[in-house]
């Protein structure tokens, strides 16, 4: 450790022992090593390459990125996952909020509510994008019900008009994430302390002004970690826009996560599908280091 | 905390509107698995005319046998019963070693620290928030290379090795609030490197260590990018094989089998989530907020 | 038993200079104790204390000098093999064991044979009462048991050395009197040589044969708990031991060397004090007066110009019952007196108050030195008990 303890006699036993921590982490952190910064360093070398269907190491500079770039489908897909991250966001931080809220209300039945509200987040996307592809369904599902139970006018065919499938996408998307982000809040509610609450009431505050002025301002933290994780989740999402609408009709539910796929190993477009990898990368990364960066700083201990 | 005053008569009102908003919302999240139950058991023809959120006239079992046994995925009528033992013969090995890599990367990273721990902890960390598609090119070539692409045996590495950002991050931040002075007791009693980490720190683990198992089984479990990326025909994960069963475009699309296929797909996690919930639900949180 | 040497032990962190981390946290730390002696280890946090017992015990590398037990040098000794046992602060007991495996876990590392660890485990719980708890987890105990348990994982071992870190700190006031005598007859019973952790003055000077006061890792005084109170070597140590604490009042040396003044009071340097004041160059010095040796005296108005008196108003009276603790403003500074409750005094009174010349310590006005100490009459330590 110090030089004049370096310099002493160590027993061969003692020096063992100093080095087996290090020894036990060096395989996790020489797989991540490889499998995760040297696979990055490989796709964004690629990037720059003239791949197509196999491996091409002439370098070709920006060209596949031009041709990214270039791309309609690109265009859609970054469309797409604008779309689709904001309405998600956006959507499930407010229900997730709202749910929280009114489950801090005593509510008789609550671990029972919480059960209900969460167990989505189990399920897998493939089973939740099958489960809605079949309940929007537009021949059978929601309309057809609607249809037996009167009222015939009723119309709803989102899965299959290109305009409007994205947004099926997201209904299901959020289903299956809101109760997560309740979770979170309802977390933060529970730590939130409750003598300043009693104070404000004693104030004469209402019910709505307490959780506006002063409840939800100390909830930023979880606002924080429920962007993140909820942006995390929207940019690699890739299973439910398989399940549901397969990236179509035509292109139209296309995001980068299926581009990227399809581009790999249908179309045989390395070249292109590792700079649209690249690029979510950069993406997340901007996200997630300086988050990261921020709950990891902290005191040394 | 609370912020309800005492119930006075006249307040019932919001409570009954609070109460009813409740249950409008949990019905629209059983909503799915309601119908995905019934639909599993209703014949074809009776879903064809029928509504959605009927209650099967006729309860049967068929679609779940056919599911299981005889649906056709791909060329083979097999059912997805293949594709299940796929997904366990994967999701067992990863999950074990994959937290095992983590207790013992979260016992070095808090109690045995050197220079740099707080890199090599970052350095981890990072691998489980990357989007995976940006491996998926170079880990098909290597899993080629090491003779394991199109195996579940690669799937295996694949997942131990994305899965050890999370488990490090588990165990680390657990074994962050283990008190020091026990170890340091240890120490004092003769214990090394590893009698301290087997008797008495994993003694303590129970905790972390089912949610950990809990998730990296989820995780696992659900994953679908991986599989398809990596496996196809009969080596794939249940996951995909619920996919190519429900997307294929051939043939009549057998509703009730495709909705007891994804039953078979989905039992598995919702059997742990309602088991243990508790844990489930710390591991998303720790996923998401320091620990 | 043994014999500890610590000789010129530095501990640095090895910060970036300039840093806070880059100062030693314990340096040229030296000391040599008796076999069996029971040394104590007091300073404020953060004094290097606690550092320079985990250098000790091996759970901190010392960044230089020597640390010996028994003549050998053990720096670069693994824990376990310095032939040591230390009580921690939060008991550290292992919590999934019984108290029975928290004493055998040791031996048991050690492979020693099943009776012999019975035969120890059980002696060290008589000696310590606790062997109707054998079988309970450290969760089902108080904390005065755990405190026990805690000791007698100690003891099983038969160390040569005990190390104690603050052990009574996490238990009530009472239990920690009671505590206090336990461990002082625990180890007349064993004759361990034992350092002892604490920033507790009132527990060093009750429990230390020796106590080593410590400040910003540097070793203020060594001494026993008599010297320590009359003889302390700087205004530190003289502030630190004894409660209440030291009064210091900044006074002029007047021109025949002797006489101290300030405005409200006046002392006369006797003896040593007084002859070291003639090759004192400064005008200044401090001069100590303990509380407990401060007397009432019956105010005759014309007292101000007496020898080893001082005058000033009341602004804090608190009867304590046997006593009576007044603060009393003599020129700028707060003075605390301890008076007998018999003395009635009331608030905004102006009193005067004496002390003996032979009581009183001055100190450099810069560096706060003690001037004149007595040659510290030599006691054998047994006496210091």
């Amino acid at each position: 450790m110090s030089h004049s303890s370096s310099k002493r006699e160590m027993s061969a036993r003692a020096r063992w022992q100093a080095w087996l921590p290090k020894l036990v982490l060096a395989p996790s952190l020489a797989l991540v090593l490889f499998f995760v910064y040297g696979f990055i360093l490989w796709t964004s070398y690629i990037s720059f390459s003239a791949s197509d269907m196999l491996p091409n190491y002439t370098w070709v500079g920006t060209h596949q990125w031009s041709r990214l770039w270039g791309s309609w489908t690109w265009g859609i897909a970054l469309h797409n996952i604008w779309v689709f991250s904001l309405l998600y966001i956006v959507s499930c931080t407010l229900l997730g909020l709202l749910l929280a809220i009114l489950l801090d209300q005593r509510i008789r039945a609550e671990g029972l509510l919480r059960t209900i509200y969460l167990y989505p987040m189990a399920l897998s996307f493939i089973v939740t994008g099958t489960a809605w592809q079949w309940f929007l369904n537009p021949g059978l599902g929601l309309e057809k019900t609607m249809h037996e139970l009167g009222w015939t006018s009723f119309s709803f065919d989102w899965l299959i008009n290109a305009d409007m499938a994205i947004y099926t996408v997201v209904i299901a998307a959020v289903w299956q994430a809101t109760g997560f982000v309740m979770a979170m809040f309802l977390a933060g509610l529970r730590g939130i302390d409750g003598e300043m609450i009693k104070a404000a009431q004693i104030d004469g505050a209402p019910v709505w002004k307490i959780y506006l002025r002063i409840i939800i301002p100390q909830l930023r933290p979880v606002f924080l970690s429920a962007v993140v994780v909820l942006a995390h989740l929207a940019i690699k999402s890739f299973d439910l826009i398989v399940a549901m609408t397969g990236g179509g009709p035509g292109n139209a539910t296309t995001v980068p996560a299926t581009f990227m796929y399809s581009y790999a190993f249908s179309r045989n477009e390395m070249g292109i599908a590792a700079a649209s990898a690249v690029f979510m990368l950069a993406v997340i990364a901007a996200l997630i280091v300086p988050y990261l960066y921020s709950e990891l700083r902290g005191p040394r201990s | 905390m609370s912020t309800t005053a005492p119930i006075s008569r006249a307040s019932m009102w919001p409570r009954i509107v609070l109460y009813a908003v409740l249950i409008v919302f949990a019905a629209l999240f059983l909503m799915p698995l309601y119908v995905m139950l019934t639909t599993s058991f209703k014949t074809l023809a009776e879903i064809q005319q029928g509504n959605m959120l009927a209650l099967p006239e006729q309860w049967t079992l068929t679609p779940w046998l056919e599911a299981w046994g005889s649906a056709c995925i791909g060329l083979d009528c097999d059912g997805i019963s293949g594709y299940f033992f796929n997904s366990i013969k994967i999701v067992i090995p990863a999950v074990v070693i994959s937290a095992l890599f983590g207790a013992f990367n979260g016992y070095v990273l808090t109690k045995w620290r050197f220079r740099g721990h707080k890199i090599v902890f970052g350095l981890i960390l990072f691998g489980c928030f990357i989007p995976f598609q940006i491996i998926l090119l170079p880990m098909a070539r290597v899993l080629g290379v090491l003779h394991i692409a199109n195996t579940t045996t690669g799937l295996v590495l694949v997942h131990i090795v994305y899965g050890i950002g999370f488990t490090t991050l588990f165990f680390r931040n657990y074994y962050e609030t283990f008190p020091n002075e026990l170890i340091r007791a240890a120490m004092l009693d003769g214990a090394g490197f590893f009698t301290i980490f087997f008797r008495i720190l994993l003694p303590a683990s129970g905790p972390i260590i089912v949610v950990t198992v809990i998730w990296q089984f989820t995780n696992v479990w659900n994953d679908f990018l991986f599989g398809v990326s990596f496996t196809s025909g009969e080596n794939a994960p249940v996951t995909v094989a619920l996919n190519n069963l429900v997307n294929s475009s051939t043939g009549v699309k057998a509703y009730n089998v495709n909705m007891a296929a994804a039953m078979f797909a989905a039992v598995p996690t919702l059997v742990v989530y309602v088991l243990a919930g508790k844990y489930f639900v710390r591991g998303l949180m720790s996923g998401s907020v320091k620990g | 038993m043994a014999i500890v040497e610590l000789k010129n032990v530095v501990k640095n962190y090895g910060g970036h200079k300039g840093s806070k981390d880059s100062a030693n946290a314990v340096e040229n730390f030296n000391l040599l104790t008796e076999d069996g002696e029971f040394v104590v280890l007091v300073g404020p946090s953060g004094c290097g204390k606690s550092t320079t017992m985990r250098m000790i015990a091996g759970l901190e590398n010392n960044t230089g000098g020597e640390i010996r037990i028994s003549g050998r040098d053990v720096s670069a000794v693994p824990p376990k093999d310095r032939d040591i046992a230390m009580v921690f602060q939060s008991y550290a007991l292992y919590p999934h064991m019984s108290v029975f495996e928290n004493m055998a876990f040791s031996l048991r590392l050690k492979k020693t044979p099943n009776d012999e660890v019975k035969r120890r485990v059980n002696e060290a719980a008589s000696i310590l009462n606790i062997e109707h708890l054998l079988e309970r987890k450290p969760r089902a105990l108080s904390g005065g048991q755990r405190q026990r348990v805690a000791l007698g994982r100690a003891i099983v071992r038969q160390p040569q050395v005990f190390l104690m870190d603050e052990p009574l700190s996490n238990l009530d006031a009472k239990l920690r009197v009671d505590m206090r005598a336990e461990i002082v007859k625990l180890h007349r019973k064993l004759g361990v040589t034992t350092f002892y952790v604490t920033h507790d003055q009132v527990e060093a000077m009750t429990m230390g044969q020796r106590i080593v006061v410590m400040l910003d890792g540097k070793i203020q005084q060594v001494d026993t708990p008599q010297n320590l109170y009359e003889r302390p070597n700087n205004m530190f140590v003289a502030g630190f031991i004894g409660t209440p604490s030291m009064n210091f009042l900044r006074a002029k040396i007047a021109s025949d060397r002797r006489a101290l003044e300030g405005e409200s009071f006046r002392f006369k340097a006797e003896g040593a004090r007084g002859t070291a004041l003639d090759t004192h160059t400064a005008n200044e010095v401090w001069v100590g007066v303990r509380p407990e040796h401060l007397r009432y005296v019956e105010d005759s108005g014309h007292g101000a110009g007496l020898e080893n008196m001082m005058r000033g108003t009341i602004e804090v009276v608190e009867p304590l019952g046997a006593v009576t603790m007044v603060q009393v403003q003599i020129d700028d500074a707060r003075v605390t007196a301890q008076l007998d409750s018999h003395v009635q005094v009331t608030l905004g009174e102006t009193i005067t108050l004496a002390c003996a010349g032979e009581k009183l310590h001055l100190f450099d006005a810069d560096s706060e030195q003690a001037l004149g100490l007595e040659q510290p009459v030599s006691e054998p330590l047994s006496a210091a008990v």
